[in-house]
C-alpha cells in the first residue's frame, strides 16, 4: 500500500486492475484504492510480471502493507522483490486466512522520488503512518471512519452484529481474538469506554461532498499535513502585486477566436509563468524528506483544488516545465475533473514539487499558504481584480493580483524568494503569452 | 424551446459539471460561482457544454449575462431567438 502524501495511513483496495501472470510496465494502472482523497488508480513504477495479487479487494489495509508480488526481468516467481515500487515490497507474504502480514519495512511507503535517493520515510515523528509495533493493521482508529463495519476485518460474527446494532465500525476496535480478531467482548469494551466521536458518527450522517470523498477524513488528512508543516518548515512568506493587464488583454485577444472547450483561463498563464520562473531560482522545486533537500530536475507542480463543500486536494500536474499554456490548460482542465470525481493516480499525489494555490475570479485580495509536505515552495494566488495601478505614469483602472511566496527557511532564503516572485511578474508583462 | 426546456437543458448541464449539487435545491437567482460554488473552470466547462447544447458562441464578453440561472436562461432564450 502506497503512501500518497504524509497524511495517510491507510487505504482501502477496491480494484484489482490485473491480475498474475500480466506484463506490466512503469505507470501500468495496477488498482484502485480508495483513501481520504478518492479513489487512486495506483501505478507501478517497474515492469515486470504479477507473480502474486496478496490483498484482497475490500481490505483497509496500512500504508507499506504487501498487495502484490511482480516478478521483474530475469526473476524468477516471487524473487521479484525489489523494493522501490509502490505495490510489492521485499517483504514476502504471510498472508495468514487473508490477513495482511504487518510491515517493518524500513520505508516500504516511499513516494516515488525524482531521484533514486536513498529511501527516507516522510519523516516519522508524532504525524504519520506506520505503528512499528504489530498491532492488527485494520485496528487502527484511522480506518474507523472509512471502513464499513464488517469489511476485511477478522471479527466473530457476534460482534459484527453488535458492532453493526451500535453503527460502530469494527475497524476502529482493537481485536483480542486470534490474528487480532474483534471478539464480541472487545465490541463491548469499545463501547463501554465510548466509541470516539469518528467512529460512533454513522455513515449517513457524514458530511459528503460526493461519493468517495470522506470529508472528515479529508480534513483530518489536511490537517495532519498542515500540522507537520508548521511544525517541521520554517517559512518565510513575501507577497508582491503584478499588472495582469497585459496579460488579460492577450488572452481576451486569443479567447475571442476560440470555442469555449479551447478556451485559456488565467490561471494557465499564472501556472505557467510560476513553472517558468522556477528556471531562475530552481531551489524553491523539490523535496526536503527526512533530513535532506533533494532539488528536483523535473518540475511536477500541485495544483490546489477546492472541492466544494469544503476540503482541498492538491495533486501535481506531472513534468510540466515545457508544458505550452495550451497543454498545460488541458492539463489542468484533466486533474482537476478527476480531482472532483476522485480518481487521481498515485504518482499524481506524491511526487509534486512545488504548489500553485489559486483562489480563482470571487476570491479575496492575497492568499499565503501553508507549504505541503515535503514540498519546500507554495506559490498563492489571489483573485485578479481591477485596481488602481500607475502605470505610464498615470493612475489608471488595471487588472492586477497579488502572488504570494511561502517557502521552506531551510533551503531558500527571502532574496531568492524576492527573485522568484519578480521574475513571475516579469514574464506576465510580456506581450506575448508567458 | 420554451423557458422550461431551456432551464431544463440547462440544469442537466450544471449537473454534469458538478455533480455534488443537488437539483432540487437550486433556485433561480443563485449565483452559479458565489452562491453555488463553481470555479472558473466549472464555468468554463459549463460554457462549452451550453456552447454545443444550444450552438451558441458565447464569447468571454457575455460571461456576466449569465451569471445566475435565471440571467442564463433569459440569455439562452434571447441569444437562440436571435
Amino acid at each position: 500500500m502506497p503512501s500518497l502524501g504524509a497524511d495517510m495511513d491507510t487505504g482501502k483496495l477496491v480494484e484489482w486492475l490485473v491480475a498474475p501472470g500480466d506484463s506490466v510496465t512503469q505507470g501500468t494502472v495496477m488498482a484502485v484504492v480508495e483513501t481520504q482523497k478518492g479513489a487512486i488508480e495506483i501505478e507501478i513504477f517497474e515492469a515486470g510480471e504479477v507473480v502474486d495479487l496478496v490483498a484482497q479487494v475490500g481490505q483497509t489495509l496500512p500504508v507499506g502493507a504487501l498487495l502484490a508480488r511482480i516478478g521483474t526481468a530475469g526473476e524468477a516467481g516471487g524473487g521479484g522483490d525489489r523494493e522501490p515500487n509502490a505495490v510489492a515490497s521485499r517483504r514476502p507474504p504471510e498472508p495468514a486466512r487473508g490477513r495482511v502480514p504487518e510491515t517493518d519495512l524500513p520505508a516500504p511507503a516511499k513516494p516515488a522520488p525524482a531521484k533514486p535517493a536513498p529511501a527516507k520515510p516522510a519523516p516519522a515523528k508524532p504525524a504519520p503512518a506506520k505503528p512499528a509495533t504489530a498491532k492488527p493493521a485494520t485496528a487502527k482508529p484511522a480506518t474507523a471512519a472509512s471502513a464499513p463495519a464488517g469489511e476485511a476485518v477478522l471479527s466473530s460474527p457476534a460482534a459484527r452484529t453488535l458492532a453493526a446494532e451500535a453503527k460502530i465500525s469494527l475497524a476502529s476496535i482493537t481485536g483480542s481474538g486470534p490474528s487480532g480478531a474483534v471478539l464480541l467482548s472487545d465490541v463491548e469494551r469499545h463501547l463501554a469506554a465510548g466509541a470516539s466521536p469518528v467512529s460512533e458518527t454513522p455513515e449517513a450522517g457524514r458530511p459528503t461532498a460526493r461519493k468517495g470523498l470522506d470529508m472528515v477524513e479529508m480534513r483530518r488528512a489536511i490537517a495532519a499535513a498542515m500540522t507537520r508543516a508548521n511544525r517541521d518548515i520554517p517559512h518565510y512568506y513575501l507577497c508582491h502585486e503584478i499588472d495582469l493587464q497585459a496579460a488579460q488583454d492577450r488572452l481576451a485577444t486569443l479567447n475571442i477566436e476560440r470555442t469555449p472547450d479551447r478556451r485559456l483561463l488565467m490561471g494557465a498563464l499564472l501556472i505557467r509563468a510560476t513553472v517558468r520562473a522556477l528556471a531562475k531560482v530552481p531551489e524553491l522545486n523539490g523535496r526536503h524528506e527526512g533530513d535532506a533537500y533533494v532539488p528536483s530536475g523535473l518540475i511536477h507542480c500541485g495544483l490546489a483544488v477546492a472541492i466544494r463543500g469544503g476540503g482541498l486536494i492538491a495533486p501535481a500536474i506531472l513534468d510540466a516545465a515545457d508544458m505550452d499554456p495550451d497543454t498545460l490548460m488541458e492539463a489542468m482542465r484533466d486533474i482537476v475533473a478527476r480531482t472532483r470525481a476522485g480518481r487521481l493516480r498515485n504518482s499524481e499525489l506524491t511526487r509534486g514539487t512545488i504548489t500553485v494555490s489559486s483562489l480563482g475570479e470571487t476570491g479575496v485580495d492575497a492568499l499565503f499558504g501553508v507549504i505541503y509536505p515535503p514540498q519546500v515552495a507554495l506559490v498563492g494566488f489571489g483573485a485578479p481584480r481591477l485596481k488602481p495601478v500607475v502605470h505610464d505614469g498615470a493612475v489608471t483602472p488595471r487588472l492586477a493580483v497579488t502572488v504570494s511566496l511561502a517557502a521552506d527557511h531551510r533551503v531558500s532564503d527571502g532574496r531568492r524568494g524576492a527573485l522568484f516572485l519578480a521574475e513571475i511578474s516579469r514574464l506576465l508583462q510580456d506581450p506575448e503569452l508567458p | 424551446m420554451t423557458r422550461n426546456d431551456i432551464l431544463a437543458g440547462l440544469v442537466a448541464e450544471l449537473i454534469d459539471v458538478a455533480p455534488d449539487l443537488d437539483p432540487a435545491a437550486l433556485g433561480e437567482n443563485d449565483h452559479l460561482q458565489d452562491d453555488l460554488g463553481l470555479d472558473s473552470m466549472d464555468f468554463l466547462n459549463l460554457i462549452s457544454r451550453l456552447h454545443k447544447r444550444f450552438g451558441l458562441p458565447i464569447p468571454e464578453s457575455d460571461y456576466p449575462r449569465l451569471a445566475t440561472l435565471a440571467k442564463a436562461v433569459a440569455y439562452l432564450e434571447k441569444e437562440q431567438a436571435g
